[in-house]
């Protein structure tokens, strides 16, 4: 047993009113333990309390009864014995009446009665005793907010716990329980006298129990709370939000039908509240009430429940417009939440009556009125608002009243369907003499619109009955009376549908009765299967309607949108009941002779598309121009066309999209401006569409494509594409591209193969060997440049499609022919087609340094290919020049007899090699050192002009001056491509070889070789050029390596952006050695090396500020002046004025942000000396 | 001999000034207690601030919109809430003509007679002066019937003379740089 003066001093803790919260939870948790280790048992506890349970100080008594509670609460899992509960119950009990100390008496009732029965549970009597004494002593509503908690909880767990026990108060306990959740306020509490009425309903269930006398007394009470509302305007103040509250009163109210003659008229009044939430709420509660009283008791208020819904929907319905849905849904009206809770009502009520509520709205005058009168309202744009509104409620009200049970279904149809048909012109009776059957039915003039629009109504909601999951097993609708009707007439309703979509009444694009026509076509066909409303041939010429409007009316978009949606719907339809639709009856007869089976994939729907005689003709059209192209239907096309296809399961659809789009794409006009949005589109879908991630990156798409494409071409030799729809190639190539980079290396081998033998049997060829003939007499040059222009459309694409191909392969992947490959690249990039010079360097970037296995002759490894590179084509290095490659060098003097502008083959060729160099410095080869060395005499070969044999015809002799500078400018520019990162090659996405910090190296090789060619020219041609080089390779090269060198680099960068501010065409290039110079501006190391040169940097910048072309360079200019006044003050002072008079005209900019930064720059200057800004 | 009596005379005049300032400091303070002109100010909700568009515009001039941006955040010298939390300044009180190179500034005392008016312009004036090109002609002028004196207000704010003179005193520059510079708010 543990020492009494250890536990003694916790109680006297916890008593002590001064002590903190901390502290006494941790004495009742000191306490418990004892207890639960039986070290102290509950009898000394009690024992030595005492003078604390009795005292008559009230604090002390109520903080000692308190502890005692909290105790027995942390003992609730502790088996105690009977003795002691009984003692203890009848002391909490009794200690119920002692009001100042009252919330230990009620925590101890409560720890108690909830005891699980294996630890011992309060016997009945003592139960009742507890009740008496609730009843008799506590008013609860003069307690406070967490007492009253408290009360509650205890009545609900007495309720809950002991409904024996309590049943037997009978009246006293309805009434006490009245009385205690009379006039609450509080949410929390509300949640539970709410709950605690539920319980008693349930205590009480009988029509002549005690709560039958009380039911009006307690719904007074209840009844004001209704709709809930709260005084607090925010919600999230209180921990129980408004929809749980009113959702726990709709819950009590529907707790029992005794509540019936008093909760609905109270609802029905409250409808016709002006609070839009009062009605919400009143319909909500009133379907819930309905579904919980029975039908008993509702039957009284049908009349007054239908006329309140009639009120709200039909004669005064609250409904919106909404603008973008046009016809789509619903006449454009969108049903506001009374609408929608008023036909949820509806529903309810219809399905509970079991007939008789069904015929109070078909008997109805109102609603009978509007039906006959609709003869008055024919053609659409006729009908007023108002009068569209009730009409949309009608059909609204009508397809409630179908979808809800066959039996009200099987009623409308008898009361309003043959008059509809009337209206439509059918007659239901004799099915087979209506006019329309015939094949070419014209409606005559115009067709009542409303009956249209309530017949499709109709069609929906009862393939909404038919579809819905509840009616299993499926009873014979074709047996019910409205199977037997809509079967009669479906045909001719199908006619008349398909006579709405006709062209001469579908002229208006934004047709009313086109887009019901296509709705009632979509609704007849999507019934399920056995449940058909349409026999096969009329199910047949739906669809044939349908693929028709979508092959034919391209330029009707309106209506061509709405077949497309509607075949979509019934394609998914399909393939959600694959055997329960016609198709299976229909399909085997057609394909048994299928045209190209090859070509067809299985899937249901679409293997329907195809036999349709429409759709194939359209994809197998040849040469033929197609309705699609026309118009704007064709962008419509694709995307819906793909999405319907990559909407279905089967993969085979998506490459059957492919082959159609890339048979359209070649075989039709696409000079288009969609065509090149549209491949985007195409690769969107295809390659970073869920469909292919899902699939684990399955390459079948991406190499169907690519094949597919290839197969085109092939079969295609008339190529009529505008040679200026070059965006429509660039799409294409990266779509190629994209596809061949997710290929793995035995797909690529397949597409480059197949890729090859199209281009061995194209033109390309005899024009490669025309042009690499050696014959270098001057006619046959010029018979080459006649031919270069002839370089055809078709071999342009097969050129730049196949270099895609070449770009996006894998190193692994075993390149057939390799060396002829590589000839034709170098033919092509002469020619200056640059994807060609891309080919090369990504090939010669990707090439097995050896071969393994067997080396065929025609098979190439790279030292070899570098080799052939360098021998065989028509860059080198000048005769004459410094530098000398040896083993490489070539005869430069016949490429300058062969062609009479050499210049600018030297121009493409310099461009090539920039591409072979960036491959080659990418894998780290050492053969970079060579074309680099190239490129730098290319650019500095201004001096040596005078030597070299000029050739030229002295009339071309101002324009090759002209162009010379233009091939030291792409030599020059030839740096930037080695350096920065392409998107279109030679990249990760491409399988690049990168080697870590090859930029770095690279910088580290040129730039001292720059810098000395800076110190040894003082020509201003060959100095600007190679300011531009060190501007390029600068600008790339990560910011650490500059750092490192900063000093030496600043004064060669003032250099070149001092020789560049003259050419408004290098403003990119001052831009990116501008960020540069800030680079170095704001890191800690660089800022020394700028110190340095203060002076110099700040006048350059200062010429930047006034920079007149671009803005951000102005801005960034001001920026590095303001960063510049971090430096240290001696170096800085003497600058001050020249900055703040600069930026005084800085101020004056045209631009804002350049102000904003000048104010900013000001500021930062002025402060270094003082906050004066004069000077 | 002499220089140290220099010397010692520096010391005092040192010595002077951090006693001028003590006594300042206490005037201030028994102003801030006291003596505040307008001591429940109406402090309204800082707008929000409008993101300049980063795409270029072609006309890109100068806005009322700028130059509220500069003069917003002054802050009040007698409250630590800045001119636009007292409504002393809005958008609309702004108007600029960029080919005639002026801009006026029309500003509303919180109260009638208050002194601090003139104080409030000449941080206007100081600012608008780091902010815009020395071309523009700037004119400050309180809100018509806004102020009791509002003539020689407008008067001695708009007087070259009479600016550059009020900014020599010493207590005035200081009190006009804490405004402007100031990071209370």
């Amino acid at each position: 047993m543990a020492d009494p003066t250890q536990w003694v001093k916790h109680v006297e803790l916890y008593v002590n009113s001064s002590s903190t919260a901390a502290q006494q939870a941790a004495s009742v948790d000191a306490i418990a333990n004892l207890l639960k280790n039986d070290l102290l048992t509950l009898e000394a506890l009690v024992r030595e309390m005492e003078m604390y349970l009795t005292t008559t100080d009230s604090t002390i008594r109520s903080r000692g009864i308190l502890l005692l509670a909290e105790l027995l609460t942390q003992l609730k899992s502790k088996r105690l014995n009977d003795a002691s509960i009984e003692s203890l119950i009848g002391f909490f009990t009794e200690r119920l009446a002692d009001w100042k100390a009252l919330r230990g008496a009620i925590v101890g009732c409560l720890s108690l009665l909830r005891r699980k029965s294996h630890v011992g549970v309060v016997a009945d009597d003592k139960v009742k005793a507890v009740v008496q004494s609730y009843l008799q002593n506590l008013q609860v509503q003069s307690l406070g907010q967490h007492d009253r908690k408290l009360c509650f909880h205890l009545m609900e767990c007495l309720l809950d716990r002991y409904p024996a026990a309590v049943r037997d108060l009978g009246d006293n306990l309805i009434y006490g329980i009245c009385e205690a959740i009379d006039g609450e306020r509080d949410p929390q509490c509300l949640m539970l006298s709410f709950r605690i009425v539920q319980i008693l309903a349930g205590l009480f269930p009988g029509p002549s129990g005690p709560l039958a006398d009380f039911a009006g007394d307690l719904f007074g009470i209840l009844g004001c709370y209704f709709p809930i509302h709260f005084t607090h305007p925010k919600e999230e103040d209180v921990d129980v939000k408004r929809g749980e509250l009113s959702r726990a009163l709709m819950l009590t109210y529907a707790s029992t039908p005794l509540f019936a003659p008093f909760s609905i008229p109270l609802l029905l009044e409250k409808l016709s509240s002006s609070l839009p939430l009062t009605k919400v709420e009143s319909f909500k509660y009133l379907s819930y009430c309905t579904s919980k009283y029975g039908v008993e008791r509702m039957a009284e208020h049908f009349k007054t429940l239908w006329s309140s819904v009639k009120d709200a929907t039909y004669v005064s319905p609250e409904t919106n417009l909404s603008t973008e849905a046009g016809f789509m849904s619903e006449m454009g009206f969108q049903d506001s939440d009374i609408m929608k809770q008023a036909f949820v009502l509806l529903q309810e009520l219809v399905q509970q009556s079991n007939g008789s509520f069904i015929s109070l709205i078909l008997e109805d005058e109102d609603i009978k009125i509007f039906m006959n009168s609709l003869n008055q309202y024919e053609d659409f744009d006729n009908i007023p608002i108002d009068i569209r509104q009730r009409l949309h409620a009608v059909g609204r009200i009508i397809s409630v009243c179908i979808n809800t049970s066959i039996a009200s279904c099987n009623k409308v149809f008898e009361s309003f369907f043959p008059l509809l048909m009337t209206y439509l012109g059918l007659s239901v009776a004799k099915p087979h003499e209506n006019s329309c059957l015939a094949e070419d039915y014209n409606p005559p003039g115009r067709l009542n619109f409303g009956a249209l629009y309530l017949c499709v109504e109709v069609l929906s909601a009862c393939r909404y009955l038919v579809g819905s999951d509840e009616l299993t097993p499926i009873p014979d609708f074709a047996n019910q009376t409205w199977g037997v009707m809509l079967h009669n007439v479906s045909k001719s309703l199908a006619m008349v549908f398909i006579s709405l979509l006709r062209s001469n009444v579908a002229e208006n694009s934004q047709n009313a009765y086109v887009c019901y026509g296509v709705k009632g076509l979509q609704n007849l066909a999507t019934f399920p299967g056995s449940l058909l409303a349409v026999s096969k041939s009329t199910y047949d010429s739906i669809l044939l309607k349908l693929m028709s409007v979508v092959t034919s009316d391209i330029n009707k978009t309106f209506l061509w949108t709405l077949a497309m949606n509607a075949l979509v719907e019934i394609g998914s339809f399909l393939d959600k009941y694959p055997n329960n639709t016609p198709w299976s009856q229909i399909r085997h007869p057609r394909q048994s002779t299928p045209r190209r089976p090859s070509l067809y994939p299985t899937g249901p729907f679409f293997g329907y598309c195809c036999s349709c005689p429409r759709l194939p003709n359209f994809i197998d059209t040849g040469n033929k121009r197609h309705p699609y192209v026309d118009g704007g239907g064709y962008d419509l096309y694709y995307p819906n066309l793909i999405n319907l296809n990559l909407g279905s399961s089967k993969s085979l659809n998506v490459t059957f999209s492919c082959q159609l789009f890339c048979k359209s794409l070649l075989l039709e006009d696409p000079s288009l401006p969609a065509t090149a949005g549209e491949i985007q589109l195409i690769q969107k879908h295809l390659f970073h569409g869920p469909r292919f991630h899902k699939s684990g990156g399955s390459e079948e798409i991406p190499l169907n494509f690519a094949l597919s494409i290839w197969d085109k071409i092939e079969n295609n030799r008339s190529f009529n594409l505008d040679s200026l729809e070059n965006e429509l190639l660039d799409a294409t190539m990266m779509a190629m591209k994209q596809a061949v980079g997710s290929c793995s290396e035995g797909s690529q081998e397949k597409i480059i193969n197949k890729a090859l033998g199209v281009l061995l049997s194209s033109n390309c060829l005899q024009w490669m060997e025309s042009i690499s003939g050696n014959t270098p007499s001057e006619a046959e040059g010029l018979q080459q440049i006649h031919k270069l222009d002839s370089f055809a459309i078709r071999d342009e694409w097969i050129t730049s499609l196949f270099a895609s191909i070449v770009i996006a392969l894998r190193p692994q992947t075993y390149i057939q022919n390799g060396k002829f490959i590589l000839q034709f690249f170098i033919t092509t990039l002469l020619n200056g087609h640059v994807p060609s010079a891309q080919a090369l360097g990504s090939l010669v970037n990707k090439l097995p340094l050896k071969i393994t296995g067997t080396p065929l002759s025609k098979n190439l490894c790279l030292d070899e290919a570098v080799d052939m590179i360098f021998h065989s084509c028509i860059w080198t290095s000048y005769n004459g020049s410094t530098y000398e490659r040896g083993s490489s060098e070539i005869d430069l003097s016949s490429l300058r007899l062969c062609s009479l502008s050499p210049e600018s083959d030297k121009i493409h060729a310099t461009i090539g090699l920039a591409w072979i160099g960036k491959g080659l410095l990418m894998r780290g080869h050492e053969k970079v050192k060579d074309i680099t060395m190239t490129l730098l005499n290319c650019m500095i070969s201004d001096g040596d002009r005078g030597s070299l044999p000029n050739s030229k015809h002295p009339s071309l002799v101002c324009n090759d001056e002209d162009l010379h500078h233009q091939l030291m400018k792409s030599a020059a520019d030839a740096f930037h491509i080695i350096m920065s990162d392409s998107e279109s090659c030679l990249n990760k996405r491409y399988h690049a070889t990168i080697r870590p910090l090859y930029k770095q190296r690279f910088s580290n090789t040129v730039m001292p070789i720059l810098s000395t060619l800076m110190l040894k020219y003082d020509s201003p041609s060959i100095r600007s050029m190679l300011c531009r080089a060190i501007a390029y390779v600068v600008s790339d090269t990560p910011l650490t390596a500059i750092l490192s060198e900063a000093k030496k680099l600043i004064p060669l960068l003032l250099d070149c952006l001092s020789m560049m501010v003259e050419d408004i065409m290098n403003k990119e290039i001052i831009y990116s050695v501008l960020l540069v110079i800030s680079g170095i501006l704001v890191d800690k190391n660089g800022q020394d090396a700028v110190a340095e040169n203060a002076h110099s940097i700040v006048n350059q910048l200062i010429e930047l500020t006034t920079y007149p072309h671009m803005m951000v360079i102005r801005e960034t200019a001001v920026q590095c002046l303001a960063a510049i006044s971090e430096l240290p003050y001696t170096r800085i002072y003497p600058l001050r004025t020249l900055v703040l008079r600069a930026m005084l005209k800085a101020l004056d900019d045209p631009k804002w942000v350049v102000r904003q930064e000048a104010v900013r720059c000001r500021q930062a200057w002025a402060s270094i000396a003082s906050r004066s800004l004069h000077f | 001999m002499q220089r140290k009596n220099v010397i010692r005379f520096k010391g005092r005049l040192k010595t002077r000034g951090r006693e001028r300032e003590r006594d300042r400091d206490r005037d201030r303070e028994v102003e801030m207690t006291l003596g505040l002109i307008n001591a429940n100010p109406v402090v309204h909700a800082k707008k929000e601030r409008v993101a300049r568009t980063e795409e270029p515009h072609d006309d890109d001039a100068i806005d009322p919109l700028e130059i509220y941006e500069y003069v917003r955040d002054i802050r009040d010298p007698e409250h630590p809430y800045s001119l636009e939390q007292l409504s002393v300044l809005s958008e609309e009180s702004i108007t600029v003509d960029e080919k005639l190179g002026r801009i006026l500034i029309t500003f509303t005392p919180t109260i009638q007679h208050c002194s601090m008016a003139t104080v409030i312009g000449l941080c206007l004036r100081e600012k608008l002066k780091d902010c815009f090109h020395p071309h523009f002609k700037v004119d400050i002028k309180v809100a018509p019937g806004s102020h009791a004196d509002e003539e020689s207000v407008n008067k001695q704010l708009n007087d070259k003379e009479r600016v550059a003179a009020a900014l020599e005193i010493p207590n005035l520059r200081q009190l006009v740089d804490e405004c402007l510079y100031s990071s209370e708010l």
